[in-house]
Parts: C-alpha cells; structure tokens; sequence
C-alpha cells in the first residue's frame, strides 16, 4: 500500500475537511451550553414521554408571557421521559420563583413534572470557565511541544500539533454543523482527543525515528511509507478497542453523557485517520523541503566561490 | 518455571488481593452527579455598610459551614476560590434544593421600632427553635444573650402598645403589638410553613452571613438521576469491557488471555487506588475509565505487535519476547507522557466532574503501562518458559 505517494491526496481532502469545519463554525457557530453562556439548564421529569411543542405551548402561553421564554431550547431526552430546557430571562439565570411559575404551569397543562436537575449560570462565570478551559487547551500544546521535541525532533511536534489542530477543528466542525451541545465536558472530551491523537502519532514518529537510524538505501518516502504500514496494525486494533469502549458508553452510558461520547468517537476516528495520513506527510514534505534548500544553499555557495574543491 | 518468575507471579497475586481487598474495604467516594446534590458558587457582595473583605469572606465560610453541619451532610466540600468567592459542594445531601436555599440566604435577622431604629439583629440571639405559637401557626421561638435580653427588655418597656416589626433580609415577617415588657425569651410568628420555620430557626442557630452572598452558579441534581447515572455507567462499562476482552482475544489468542488477565489486574489496580485516595468518582470519571480501558490494551498491543515482528525478523520466541518488551518500552513511555500531560493540564484547570476525568485518565494511563510492562511480561514468561517452541506459533505472524 502506498500511503506516502498519494500524501498530496489525503492532504487535500484533510484540507477540504477542515474549510468545511471552519465554515461551519463561522457559519453557524457553536451550540454553547449554560455553563458557558450563563442561563438556567433545567430536566424536567414528566410522567410520560413528551414533546418540544407542547412544552413550548406552555412556556409561551400568557401566563408565562412576562418571562419572555420565546428563545427557550426545549430538548427531549430520546427514551425517556425527561425534557431539557434551556432559558434565560434578560440575560440572567432564572430564580427560584420563575422556575415555580414555569413548573406549576406545566403541571397545569401537561400532567405531573418535577425538576431533576437545574443548573443556573450567572454570564461572569460562564465566560471565566470559557477562557480557562481555552487556556487548558493551550497549555496542553504547549507542553506536548515541548516534550516531542525534546524526545523527538521540533519537525516532529509541529507535525502533531498540525494533525490535532486538524482533528480538533473538524470535531468541533461537526458539533457546529449538527447544532450539538458543548458545555465543560466536552472540553474533557477535546481535550482527551488531544492526547489520543497526539499518541497515536507518536507511535508512528517513534518508528520512523527508529527506521532512520536503520537507515540503509531507501528513500525517505520509503521509510516513511514503511513505518506507517508497519504500525498500521497497532493503530487499528488501538483505535478498534477504544471504539468499542466509547460506543458502548454512548449506546448505554445515559443521555448526560451522550454528547461526550459523540465527541469522543469523532475524535477517535479523526485522530486515527490524521496519524496515519496527514501527520507523517506533513513532517515528510516539510524535512524534503528542508533539504533541498539545503542541497540549494550549498550549490548556491559553490557557484559564488569556485574553490579548489571545484577545480580538482 | 525459573523461581524468578514464580516469585513475582505471586507478588502479583498479593497485589491482586490487596486490591480486592482496598475495593471491598473502603467505600467509593462519588461526586454528586452520581448520588445528588448541589454545588454553589457564592460571591460575597460589598453592602453599604460592610465591606465584603477577607475578614468577612472568612467568617461567612465560617457560618456556612455551621449551617451545613445543621443540614448533616456527611463529606462537605467547603473552600474558598478567589478573594470573594466560597464553593460549597454538597453530594450525597437528601434535599439539595433546601440545602441552596438554606445556605444562600443571608438571615439578617432585625426587630425595628416604629422609627425604623434597629432595636437588635440575629445577633443577639442564644437559641432559636421551631414550633408551633398558641394559635397552632408555625413560629420561631427564641432565647436571648444576656445583652440581647437588656436591650430588649428596654425597647418593649418603652414600646407598650406599640408594634415591633421583624424584618428577615429586609422583608416583613411581622409586626406584633407589644403588650408587656419582654425579657430573655419570645417568639418570631408570620414565616409561612413549619418547614421555612424550621429552615430559619437553623439558619439563625448557625449566625447570620455578615455580608450577603450572591449565587453565580448552582447546580442541584436529585439523588433519583445520580442512581440512573450509576446504573447506565454499571451496563456501559461491563458491555465495553467485555467487547475489548472478546477482541483481544479474536484477535491475539493466548497473548490476548494474557492482555485481558492483565487487563482485569489494571482494573482492580485503579479502582483500588480510586478508593483510597478518596478520589471523587464523577460521571466523566467513570467515562475517562471506560475510555482508558480501550487504552489499556493499546500497550498490550504494541508490545505483541513488536514481539511478532522480532520473530518475523528471524528471532526464537524467547529472544523476540525479551526484545519486544525492552524495545516497547520507550514507545509506550513517549505515547503516554503526552497524555499525562493533558491529564494534568485538565486537572489543574478544569473543576468539579471534570477533574474527576482528569483523576481517572492520569491514573488509568499509569495503571495501563504498569499492567502491560510488569503483568502482562510476567505472565507471558510464566506460560512460555515451560516450552518456548510449542507456544511459538501463538505469537508469530
């Protein structure tokens, strides 16, 4: 198989994947949680399964008027009785009083409910768990940079900072496209991704770093399309199992965790991909660019000084 | 068998049992998305007469925790974040909502004349217990301090007749006429419920916040949805384990019973060091567990792979086993260093359920390579020793 010689091709649909994850995030943006935007999150428990519109019914009906819950996102729970809703009123987080009114007319209206959960984020915190967790995400690059390229070479961890960067884009790409929600545990999620993609490309560097210290006549494309294939079986019954793990947590883990699990599964499968296609091309084109300045540099300089080296 | 291997097959026997044992002995401490409750935020806020300053931050984290020792939460979680800020964590607490709203409120406590002077606060207060009045409606009875007895002894000689109203954070609860001088002892009526009395006469026993705190974030989860958590986590993690188990051994056959014996080693190995560092299980938590599972046989994998190569590369069983376990290491170390890093990054950053992530994937990163470096080269040497050829044609290619 020749993964190396088609390297352009795999680039390019990486690249395409990523403008589409761009557009999608300027586009459309992210489905921001409570707990960063600030607001209330509330899972109502009713007594039988329930849908958007009737608990939207109620929320904009007259007596509620006054609260202004037009823009509440009302979101069944698949397979169970629950309803998540989403709701600020002038910006702020609903108080106790508003979160009665609501219940009340609700049970009024549709039959017996009870909250199971509320969260309610006032906007300073939310945007404070925003940029520290923006500060996580940097400071987790940071120091697989610096680690890969004490242990490696910098080629190397730029590569792999490139290949995540790559997954973490579409990732989110995708939650921006399927409107899914992002709150603090997706960030576990991402941040997670992170590390899987970045060991999953290691594996591959450290081959490659081996191979090249084997090294006898074959070209670097060679070696690299070699080292890939020889870890390709390990990457695939890595990434098998830990599918395995995460698909169960998404099929039977329970809908706060859902999101996660999605997140984690796109993920997964990004990083794989990118360790194999994207990461080792990148540090391939970049050390063959390098060279031939190089080799270009040195003949430069022999042309300008035609030394005894030449003339012999 | 050489006696080196027998002896550390039965080192890791004494493990497995201590585990066992840590696991059976200590209870799992779970966050309160797990079993309830409710987590807060509150900033203490400047009023025009006090100045929310580190002197008073620390008596308000005093008064709240003797108010969640009325509540009888079994572990508190009580610590201050920033200048102004308390973090309260409740897990466990059978009413999360009431402890919210037993814990936010101020309680100033003020009997005011018809002038508005303030005649005394909360603070005078020795006692205060719920209970009926003579009507039947619920009341709040009261015992004075001696000082708190003067002034009030000297405010209803000169009010006879006239009414003293009780504010609670500035709101109206009453106003009684008064109709003889009152000494050490009275009674707080117009409160609702008998519930509400009972949640203030605890919140006046416990002193009165001396600045009021704001509510920036508050999560209250039910103690029904934490047990639905627990139980949904219970079939995920048995369904994931189990499909990894099966895989492993589709897959590698007699290395993969070896990975999946190590593998239940690496799970009683976390779950041991879990309990007895008293680390917080979270939802994410459990997640970060499945998820290391799956990365748990990633080391088992790389170390097989790299032992069928070394045969591939013309070595005998025994030699290619030493070799790849020697040559393994250093891949499986450079892997995991950059996942511990983020593993620390999120601890330090993150809070609440995500620093139970944070606690479960560093642990299980370490576990996973210890498992895959020590158990699994042991049990392998342990099966092979006996007859290197016979077992040779399980691990090639």
């Amino acid at each position: 198989m020749d993964i190396i010689g088609k390297r352009r091709m795999f680039l390019a649909i990486s690249g395409i994947l990523v403008a589409i994850g761009i557009i999608a995030l300027l586009a459309r943006g992210l489905n921001l949680g409570v707990d960063f935007t600030g607001g209330s999150l509330l899972r109502l428990r009713f007594e039988r399964p329930v849908t958007a519109s009737e608990v939207s019914k109620v929320l904009t009906s007259r007596e509620l008027a006054d609260l202004d819950l037009r823009k509440a996102v009302i979101q069944p729970i698949r397979g169970t009785c629950d309803v998540q809703v989403r709701a600020q009123v002038g910006g702020r987080p609903l108080n106790d009083e508003q979160v009665g009114r609501i219940v009340a007319a609700l049970s009024q209206k549709i039959g017996q409910v009870s909250v199971i959960e509320s969260q309610m984020v006032e906007g300073v915190i939310g945007r404070e768990l925003l940029g520290r967790a923006l500060m996580a995400v940097v400071i987790a690059c940071v120091g697989i940079v610096i680690y890969v390229s004490l242990r490696f070479e910098f080629r190397f961890a730029v590569a792999a900072i490139l290949a995540l960067i790559h997954d973490v884009i579409i990732v989110l790409g995708a939650f921006a496209l399927m409107g899914r929600q992002v709150n603090s545990p997706f960030i576990a999620a991402v941040l997670t991704i992170i590390g899987y993609s970045i060991n999953d490309t290691i594996i591959i560097f450290d081959k490659i770093r081996e191979n090249l210290r084997l090294r006898k006549k074959e070209t670097l494309e060679e070696l690299t399309n070699k080292s890939i294939l020889q870890t390709m079986t390990r990457s695939l019954n890595t990434v098998i199992t830990t599918l395995l793990a995460v698909f169960a947590l998404f099929f039977f883990g329970g809908a706060s965790i859902r999101d996660f699990s999605l997140a984690l599964i796109i993920g997964l499968m990004t990083g794989t991909y990118s360790s194999i296609f994207i990461a080792s091309p990148i540090w391939l084109e970049w050390r063959m660019w390098d060279r031939a300045r190089q080799q270009r540099q040195a003949a430069a300089a022999r042309t300008k000084q035609p030394g005894p080296a030449k003339v012999r | 068998m050489r006696p080196g291997t027998l002896w550390r097959l039965v080192g890791i026997a004494i493990l497995v049992v201590a585990c066992a044992l840590a696991i059976y002995k200590l209870p799992m401490n779970l966050g309160l998305d797990l079993r309830g409750g409710t987590r807060m935020v509150l900033e203490a806020r400047d009023t025009d007469t006090v100045k929310a300053d580190e002197d008073a931050v620390v008596r308000a984290k005093e008064v709240i925790e003797r108010r969640v020792n009325q509540l009888g939460v079994a572990e508190p979680v009580i610590y201050r974040q920033g200048a102004k800020r308390i973090v309260v964590e409740l897990a466990g607490v059978k009413d999360p909502h009431r402890a919210r709203e037993i814990i936010g409120r101020t309680a100033q406590l003020e009997f005011k004349d018809e002038q508005g002077n303030v005649i005394m606060t909360g603070n005078d207060l020795k006692n205060a217990t719920a209970g009926p009045d003579e009507y039947g409606r619920p009341a709040v009875h009261f015992e004075l301090t001696s000082e708190g007895a003067r002034k009030f002894e000297k405010a209803t000689r000169e009010n006879i007749g006239r009414p003293i109203s009780i504010y609670l954070d500035q709101e109206l609860l009453s106003a009684p006429v008064v109709q003889s001088v009152i000494k050490d002892k009275g009674q707080i009526t117009g409160i609702g419920s008998m519930e509400r009395a009972k949640d203030l006469s605890m919140m006046l026993r416990a002193g009165a916040l001396p600045v009021p705190l704001d509510l920036l974030h508050s999560e209250v989860l039910e103690p029904i949805l934490g047990k639905e958590s627990i139980d949904q986590s219970k079939v995920a993690a048995i369904i994931g384990a189990g499909l990894v188990v099966l895989f492993m051994l589709a897959v590698y056959r007699l290395p993969g019973v070896m990975a999946d014996i190590a593998l239940g080693v690496y799970g009683l190995i976390v779950l041991a060091v879990l309990a007895s560092i008293h680390a917080v299980l979270t939802l994410p938590g459990i997640a970060g567990l499945i998820l290391s599972v799956g990365m748990a046989v990633d080391a088992n994998v790389i170390i097989f792979e790299r032992i069928k190569e070394e045969m591939r590369g013309g070595k005998r069983l025994r030699a290619a086993i030493e070799a790849g376990f020697a040559r393994a290491f250093g891949c499986i170390l450079d892997s995991n260093v950059t996942t511990l890093i983020t593993a620390g990054v999120l601890y330090i950053y993150g809070t609440g359920a995500v620093r139970g992530f944070a606690v479960t994937l560093g642990l299980g990163i370490l576990a996973s390579m210890f498992t895959a470096i020590v158990v699994t080269r042991v049990l392998i040497t342990a099966v092979v020793d006996r007859n290197p050829e016979r077992y040779a044609k399980y691990f090639g290619a």
